[in-house]
């Protein structure tokens, strides 16, 4: 029934392609400044550092809330647009409100994980590398890419399993949010339906288990160290 | 080639930098603002601070409450399980870890749902705040228990405590003793990230909570429903100062960790 009703159906893709979305964005962002991070040294790193990985942890209302900030009615993007283009510019209250929402989420702990994988790369196989006269996007896409391969899966799993799951940034956002999350909300207290909602949470949990168990066999224990 | 790299990487980093601050210091500026329409030209003022204080001040001593009480129950049942975890690598203590890390795939509306299902008839239980203890600790038991044994593992254990028995340590002794002071840096750690979570988890308290038992996310998510921009992001800034020390605590502990690893 979860999956013949039209409505739960679109939720459930709706969920997956966004969390999906999220994932590639936010792990190929940390991606790169987190290997940037890990290799060189100049003044204020560190304080760089603290800055990205200081919202760890913050709960998705408050998540949302900072979204609204930037992306409301009167919000910094909107000035910014306003300025430029004469056009207010108000993405808080739609898909891509959360969308920008679960990247702040992600953000953090992506990068923590992929900063933690790059110290632990031999970068003598890069120097290898480089001296039989491999190009710096030859070494990035076959010695360092393979080489982080077990923390960008875990990372992966970890961002996934997050948005999916994640009720706070879509409940501050807008109620009217096409996600799972918000319809195990809404059928829970506006229709009192408890087995459509169970059915739905197991779903739910379901398909999170799936993606971290996925991950911890491609990627062994690492998955357990970013959890 | 070298530097073109080294620009667009920085540019990217500090791109994502303001993504993270701007919000964060928009929100501050929000809650101290006399009116925001205005602009801070318009003056500062802590009155909003002080409104979201006298409105709301029950959730946030609540939900320190909420928070020592989850760690306490936590560091108490999640050690020792820890410890048992790190000793023994049988088909059985897989398993446990497995079903303990299910908490973390299940999003925390349902473990709301299966709480209500399960306990919600228990009328006194069901109306007092430690219903919400329990979900807490449901939800944080698994980032506790997987700090500690990961820094159990890496130490030989064994060795130590075979050294501390034959000089005729008992068992509590040994584990007093030799097991948690050499564990600390794993239980430190893992004790801040328990009490983080806990201090703003919504997506199982919004479920569990009554009128009477408001935390302070349940309590933000009312702001940002209800009141004004300035109330909202003073009680946004009242969250920071309450959260930020704990962060500031973990990013310590975490470096440290990773370093040491």
């Amino acid at each position: 029934m979860i999956f013949t009703n039209a409505r739960y159906a679109s939720s459930l893709v709706s969920t997956i392609v966004l969390s999906l979305s999220v994932t590639v964005a936010a792990v190929s962002l940390s991606t790169i400044a987190g290997f940037f991070l890990a290799r060189s040294s100049f003044p204020g790193r560190a304080f760089l550092v603290s800055m990205l990985t200081l919202p760890l942890a913050f709960p998705g209302v408050v998540v949302g809330f900072l979204v609204i900030m930037l992306g409301g009615r009167l919000g910094i993007v909107g000035d910014i647009t306003q300025f430029l283009f004469g056009q207010r510019v108000v993405f808080a209250y739609s898909i891509t409100g959360l969308f920008v929402g679960y990247l702040y989420f992600s953000i953090p702990r992506a990068i923590l994980t992929i900063m933690a994988a790059v110290e632990t790369l031999d970068r003598s196989r890069e120097e290898a590398a480089r001296s039989l006269g491999a190009g710096h996007i030859a070494v990035a896409r076959d010695v360092i890419l393979p080489g982080l391969a077990p923390a960008l899966v875990a990372t992966s799993a970890i961002c996934f399993a997050t948005a999916m799951g994640a009720f706070g940034t879509a409940f501050t956002l807008a109620t009217d949010l096409n996600v799972l999350p918000m319809t195990i909300y809404t059928e829970f207290t506006l229709y009192a339906d408890v087995a459509v909602s169970a059915a739905l949470s197991v779903v739910l949990g379901a398909v999170t288990w799936v993606a971290l168990a996925l991950a911890r066999t491609v990627a062994g224990s690492t998955v357990a160290a970013a959890g | 080639m070298r530097a073109l790299g080294f620009a667009f990487s920085f540019t990217l980093t500090l791109g994502l930098c303001a993504f993270m601050i701007v919000p964060i210091g928009m929100s501050i500026l929000a809650g101290i603002t006399a009116n925001y329409f205005v602009g801070p030209s318009g003056g500062l003022t802590l009155s909003w601070v002080q409104q979201v204080l006298s409105l709301y001040l029950p959730s946030i001593v609540l939900s320190l409450m909420v928070a020592f009480t989850t760690l306490g129950i936590d560091l108490a049942a999640g050690v020792p399980f820890a410890y048992v975890l790190a000793r023994n690598t049988g088909t059985l203590s897989r398993l446990a870890e497995e079903l303990l890390s299910l908490p973390i795939a299940i999003p925390g509306l349902a473990i709301a749902l299966g709480l209500i299902i399960t306990y919600g008839t228990f009328r006194e239980f069901r109306a007092s705040w430690l219903f919400i203890v329990v979900g807490h600790v449901l939800f944080t038991m698994p980032f506790l228990v997987r700090s500690v044994v990961a820094v159990m593992r890496s130490i030989d254990l064994p060795v130590l405590e075979e050294s501390a028995a034959s000089l005729g340590a008992s068992f509590l002794q040994r584990f007093l003793g030799v097991i948690v002071p050499n564990s600390l840096g794993g239980i430190v750690a893992g004790a801040l990230m328990v009490f983080t979570l806990s201090i703003g988890e919504f997506n199982i308290t919004w479920m569990l909570h009554t009128p009477l038992t408001k935390t302070l996310p349940v309590g933000l998510a009312d702001s940002y429903a209800s009141m004004r921009l300035e109330v909202a992001s003073a009680y946004t800034l009242v969250f920071f100062v309450v959260i930020t020390p704990v962060l500031v605590a973990l990013q310590r502990f975490g470096a440290v960790r990773v370093r040491g690893t």
